[in-house]
């Protein structure tokens, strides 16, 4: 096995982790950390290719991500503190309104 | 002003409908009297004028076109008037005895709160009647024929916080649209056949050397069912009766004198077509001459002086459709001219009576007022005379040359006609002499407080009595069927039996006779020996009472049928259960399955992810299985 | 100025008007009353004006306009007046004033928000009317639903949200359909001439197999059907017309149902004339059977909006007749009776709202002896009532009588020829004159004779406003039927350019 595809096996453990997690935690806050998990399982691919295929492309996208990812965060927790002040809870669960 | 002539007399009695409907409440009676009698006068002088005119021509007739209502095609409706011999003797009937009787109603209506709406009625049905026989083509006709309509339900519910009177309004409408529906088939069938609805051009059309190619007895057919309805023959007469509760002044002008006879005119100004129909005229014939008879027998035993003038004007509108029908159309005018006077004399003089009574129509409840009230009396004596065919009444003449023609014409003329009609002539004689006695010369079997009031009508309502009395006696004398002799010649008979016209006027005579005889027999100490006899034969007096149960009989095939289906069938079976239901359960169903499918939305966010991740992997899968 | 910006103008009016109305900042309720009135009156004087231009002598479309919209569909937004059109867009200017000044003591919550439904509704409608492109057409067709849906559903009465509901969806279904058939026949035509083309002009040129003609017509014909609305399709009118308010049914009747038989007119018939003779018995018997069932439904009502609603259903039972017989005379006839049930059923409405204001029910068995209560309510109705009817100098009867007779032209050769169908249509039509009489009568007399009694008493009788109303729509209907004429030359042409395509003697043209 070499470096390329250890470092792919580590990005889709690192995918995986964060997708159990999203589909398994109720924790609104550990959901997102969880979703983060993703992203740089996907990141990390990315840059594994980029050095791969020695193009550049490949680590721009992921500056884009982590751009993205850092802007969606400073949206989403927000979001979840206000909710969890109406709740007083951080569990997703309390939410099912939209049901039915 | 030569050429608007008969635009104006159509017109005259239209200005007095808008200008007392609209400003008589305002104006007062007198306003209302001048203008509602003095508009059909004018009508009355012009129409003369006209008549002048058609006599000093050349004898073709006049003819104007007011305007042009459409044009579709090839096809022109114009609205033109037509004034020839027919025409001309109509409209004097309808102007002359019109303006008559709206001078009576000045007197009998006087009292009435609703003065300039009755007036404003009655000039309105005059607009129409005069159009109905100054019309130049079917078209127009049938304009004056709805509208009669019209002026009739207007004028029999007059007093409508009475709904059993309004009723009976409604129920002349709806009689008459029924015959108006066979009026319009026979109109389109005519139309599409020769492409004209004028008259003179459907007549010559069918008396000329082509045949249209349409069976004139069917187009004859269509068009004596819309007779039937205007002028009460069996099975459509039921209205007739009913529209006694109008004002007796309506009775004597719309139910005597001109409406009804709109059938008859129709059938004689298109006798070019009905020549060529013999079928037709047989049945107009035995339909005439049956509600002739069966007329009759109901108006033996009828206790309402209106209602025996009623029915007897059914029984001699039989008699006219029975001249019609063996083709003798000149006596079977000359039969509405007779008629006009001496009906609306009975009717308007049964006025008097009821006015007299204040208000009591019941016969059983008069007697004795011949010298309380003599005026009315000696007219009224005088047009029984003549509507039984007394000589030399008018009556006697025109029912004689009826009687003449229905034994020998050629055209359908036989003894069992002759026979049944003079049967029924008998009756005629003897219900009318009934009438007279019981009214005017039994003793009085009056209510003692209606007793005391009796007094003699006014003069605008004696004077135009004793006009119409001397018409009824003198007019007999103006042959109308020579005169219009022109435009329709007698139907041919036998000359074999031509050696039997005077015996046969004489047992007409002799009919009348005992038929006077009979009625002063049985009702000359009062009621007495009538109640015996009514006793004896109580099983036919309780069916004759019953005018045969035809009005039950309509109400339980036709009425009570049609309510149900419509409430039953179309709206409770098919709108509501077939087609809403069947909506409802589309949309019901389109909501039950909404609901089943909506369980998939939980709430759960989990289970959306999960939902999710699902969806991808399974698209992955299948995209790695047919990439 | 140029008629065609007049045509222009008349149609946008009501837009201005809505937008207007949105806008405006909070005025009184008044002052948008008068406004609206001052806008309807205004469309009625430049329709007024352009119906006099309007030269029935000259075939085709007259003060059109024609800007490419979607060019790459071939969509275009053309609009113009033609003799099918001519009237009925006369019809829809005329009930404008009527309608809002009907509506002053009537709506008085969001008085402002009603009146720019109004206008949104007039504008839908004379849209529809004056399209000459199948997109557009379109376009109008549903968006006449909002207002109307609106309408109801806020002003309405109890039962409004059903009503509402059933009449948008029941619509919407057919316009699905049509749609569907709109883009296929587009499609159709575009692989004969290579370009896709919305313009009507330009559709059925090309006719199309026999099978195709069939389904489109079917769809064509389910949403004008149910608009007209022909039995069975048809529930949704009475308690459309019931749950309005009094303006939401002037214009329902008075002009929307127009919109069906419009459409078959236009486009159903004429664009599928292989098909339309195929199917002649059939509509003949939907025809006739409307007449007939709609009569008899009318006489066992007991609420007066639902006798006049069902009374609908029958009149234009007699324009379909007079519009498959292919007679001129019938589709004359036709075209007249679209106008003269516009009047009459929007008068009778009306005059219904006037008594609802008064006496807030519509149950028939609460009324009676009106005609001592209030004299000259009761004059306009019973001539409103015989106009219904069809009595001779009004306009029922012209409408009535030239379907009658076109239908009874067409029939009988067919009988002779061995087709006894049309025939017994005729003749039953014919029939349905009496029955018309019977269910009109049963509801003046109950309203007007016997016995006086109405809840909420007293009243007063007719203010100078009503009267100024029913005036209007008695004048409209002694003109049309007393002197049919000039309406009837401006319709010709257009007729008998209807009865050509559609009994297939003539291809249309091309426009250039």
């Amino acid at each position: 096995m070499d470096r390329t595809q250890l470092l792919l096996m580590l990005s889709i453990a690192l995918f995986s982790l964060g997708l159990v997690g999203v589909m398994i935690r109720r924790n609104a806050l550990v959901m997102l950390m969880c979703m983060e998990l993703m992203l740089n399982g996907v990141v990390l691919s990315l840059v594994t290719f980029a050095e791969r295929t020695a193009t550049l492309s490949g680590a721009v996208l992921v500056f884009l991500v982590f751009v993205v990812a850092a802007a969606e965060i400073a949206i989403a927790i927000p979001i979840v503190l206000l909710l969890s002040r109406q709740r007083r809870t951080l569990d997703v669960g309390a939410w099912s309104e939209l049901k039915g | 002003m030569t050429m608007d002539l008969l635009t104006l007399i159509v017109l005259l009695p239209l200005a007095g409908f808008f200008l007392n409907g609209l400003l008589g409440n305002r104006l007062g009676k007198g306003f209302v009297s001048v203008v509602g009698c003095g508009l059909p006068i004018l009508a009355f002088l012009a129409t003369v004028r006209a008549f002048m005119q058609l006599q000093g021509g050349d004898g073709s007739a006049l003819l104007e076109t007011a305007y042009t209502w459409a044009i579709v095609g090839d096809f022109r409706f114009e609205i033109a008037f037509y004034f020839d011999r027919l025409s001309a003797l109509m409209t004097l009937i309808v102007t002359g005895v019109g303006s008559l009787i709206h001078v009576y109603s000045t007197g009998y209506m006087k009292d009435d709160a609703s003065y300039a709406r009755y007036f404003s009625y009655l000039n309105l049905f005059l607009f129409f009647m005069l159009l109905l026989v100054l019309g130049r083509s079917l078209l127009v006709c049938f304009v004056g024929w709805e509208g009669v309509g019209l002026a009739s339900y207007l004028l029999i519910g007059f007093w409508f916080d009475d709904p059993a009177k309004a009723a009976a309004g409604k129920k002349a409408f709806i009689t008459n649209r029924i015959g108006d529906a066979g009026f319009l088939l026979g109109m389109f069938l005519i139309y599409h056949a020769i492409g004209t609805l004028n008259f003179d051009e459907v007549n010559a059309a069918f008396t000329g050397p082509v045949a249209p190619a349409v069976s004139a007895s069917l187009v004859g057919l269509l068009l004596f069912i819309g007779a039937t309805g205007k002028s009460a023959q069996i099975p459509l007469h039921v209205w007739l009766p009913d529209a006694m509760a109008g004002p007796t002044p309506v009775s004597a002008l719309i139910h005597a004198a001109t409406m009804v006879t709109a059938g008859v005119y129709l059938v004689a100004r298109l006798n070019g077509l009905y020549l060529q129909a013999p079928e037709a005229s047989q049945v107009i014939a035995v339909v005439g001459l049956a509600t002739a008879f069966f007329a009759a027998t109901i108006a033996v035993v009828q206790t309402d002086i209106k209602k025996v003038l009623a029915y007897s004007t059914v029984s001699q509108l039989g008699f006219m459709f029975l001249a019609l029908g063996v083709g003798a159309y000149g006596v079977a005018v000359f039969h509405v001219y007779t008629h006009a006077f001496f009906k609306a004399c009975l009717f308007l003089g049964a006025g008097s009576v009821i006015h007299a009574m204040s208000g009591e129509q019941d016969i059983r409840r008069m007697g004795g007022l011949a010298k309380r009230i003599p005026i009315t009396f000696v007219t009224f004596a005088v047009a029984t005379a003549a509507i039984a065919g007394l000589p030399p009444l008018a009556g006697f003449f025109s029912k004689d040359e009826i009687l003449w023609f229905a034994f020998a014409s050629e055209r359908g003329g036989s003894p069992l006609l002759w026979a049944v009609a003079s049967f029924t002539a008998l009756m005629t004689a003897f219900y009318m002499f009934r009438l007279l006695w019981l009214t005017f010369l039994t003793p009085s079997r009056m209510d003692p407080e209606t007793s005391h009031h009796v007094h003699e009508s006014p003069f605008s309502m004696t004077g135009v009595l004793i006009v119409l009395a001397v018409l009824s006696a003198i007019g007999g004398f103006f042959h109308v069927y020579d005169f219009l002799e022109p435009i329709m010649p007698m139907p041919a008979y036998d000359h074999a039996l031509a050696h039997l016209k005077l015996p046969l006027i004489a047992i007409a005579v002799v009919t009348g006779l005992v038929g006077l005889a009979a009625a002063a027999f049985i009702y000359r100490g009062g009621l007495a020996r009538a109640e015996r006899l009514q006793q004896r034969f109580s099983g036919t007096h309780r069916l004759l009472s019953g005018k045969y149960y035809v009005d039950e009989l309509y109400e339980a095939v036709l009425g009570r049928p049609l309510n149900w289906v419509s409430e039953r069938v179309f709206l409770n079976l098919g709108d509501r259960a077939l087609i809403d239901g069947s909506l409802h359960g589309l949309t019901g169903l389109a909501q039950r399955a909404a609901g089943r499918l909506s369980r998939v939305e939980t709430g759960n966010l989990q289970f959306y992810v999960l939902l999710a991740v699902l969806g991808v992997v399974g698209s992955l899968a299948w995209m790695w299985r047919h990439g | 100025m140029a008629e065609s910006t007049v045509l222009n103008l008349i149609l946008w009016l009501p837009v201005l008007g809505m937008v207007a109305l949105l806008l405006a900042p909070r005025g009184t309720d008044r002052a948008v009353r008068g406004f609206a009135l001052g806008v309807m009156l205004l469309q009625l004087a430049l329709t007024g004006w352009l119906y006099q231009r309007f030269d029935g002598s000259v075939a085709g479309l007259q003060f059109e306009t024609r800007i490419p919209w979607i060019a790459d569909w071939g969509v275009n937004y053309h609009i113009g007046l033609d003799g099918l059109n001519v009237l009925l867009v006369g019809l829809t200017a005329f009930l404008g004033p009527l309608v809002v000044a009907g509506a002053f003591t009537a709506i008085q919550k969001s008085v402002k928000l009603f009146y720019a439904m109004v206008f949104f509704i007039q504008f839908a409608m004379l849209g529809t009317f004056l399209a000459q492109d199948l997109f557009l057409f379109y376009v109008f067709w549903e968006a006449m639903l909002i207002p109307m849906f609106l309408m109801i559903g806020i002003w309405g009465g109890e039962r409004r949200i059903y009503a509402t509901v059933k009449f948008v969806l029941y619509t919407a279904f057919g316009s699905i359909l049509m749609l569907a058939a709109v883009i296929y026949l587009v499609y159709a035509e575009s692989q004969y001439t290579g370009r896709l083309s919305f313009a009507f002009a330009e559709l059925g040129r090309h006719p199309l197999s026999f099978e195709a003609q069939s389904w489109m017509l079917g769809a064509f014909a389910l949403s004008f059907a149910i608009k007209v609305p022909m039995v069975p399709l048809h529930t949704w009118l009475p308690d459309a017309h019931v749950e309005a308010p009094t303006a939401g049914s002037v214009i329902l009747a008075g002009v929307l149902l127009k919109m069906g038989t419009y459409g078959f007119m236009k486009l159903g018939f004429p664009l599928f004339p292989d098909a339309t003779q195929a199917f002649t018995p059939a509509l003949l018997t939907l025809s006739v059977v409307s007449i007939i069932y709609g009569a008899c439904l009318a006489l066992v009502q007991t609420d007066i909006k639902k006798i006049i609603a069902y009374s609908s259903i029958s009149h234009l039972g007699y324009v379909m007749l007079g519009l498959v017989s292919l007679d001129l005379v019938g589709i004359q006839g036709a075209i007249v009776q679209m106008v003269s049930h516009g009047l009459v059923a929007a008068g009778l409405f009306t005059m219904v709202g006037m008594i609802y204001e008064r006496c807030h029910t519509r149950d028939l068995a609460a009324y009676g002896g009106l005609a001592k209560l209030l004299p000259v309510y009761s004059v306009f109705f019973m001539i409103l009532t015989l106009a219904s009817i069809g009595l001779p100098t009004t306009s029922g009867f012209t409408g009535e009588f030239m379907v009658l007779l076109g239908a009874f032209n067409a029939a009988w050769p067919q009988y002779q020829a061995g087709h006894a169908l049309p025939l017994v249509v005729a003749v039953s039509a014919v029939a349905g004159v009496v029955l018309g009489a019977l269910y009109m009568l049963m509801l003046a007399q109950r309203m007007l004779f016997g016995a006086v009694k109405a809840p909420h008493q007293p009243f007063t009788d007719l203010v100078a406003r009503e009267k100024a109303i029913l005036l209007a729509f008695v004048v409209a209907i002694f003109a049309l039927g007393l002197f049919p004429q000039g309406p009837l030359a401006k319709t010709e042409l257009a007729a008998r350019d209807y009865q050509q395509r559609v009994l297939g003697t003539r291809l249309p043209e091309a426009a250039p």
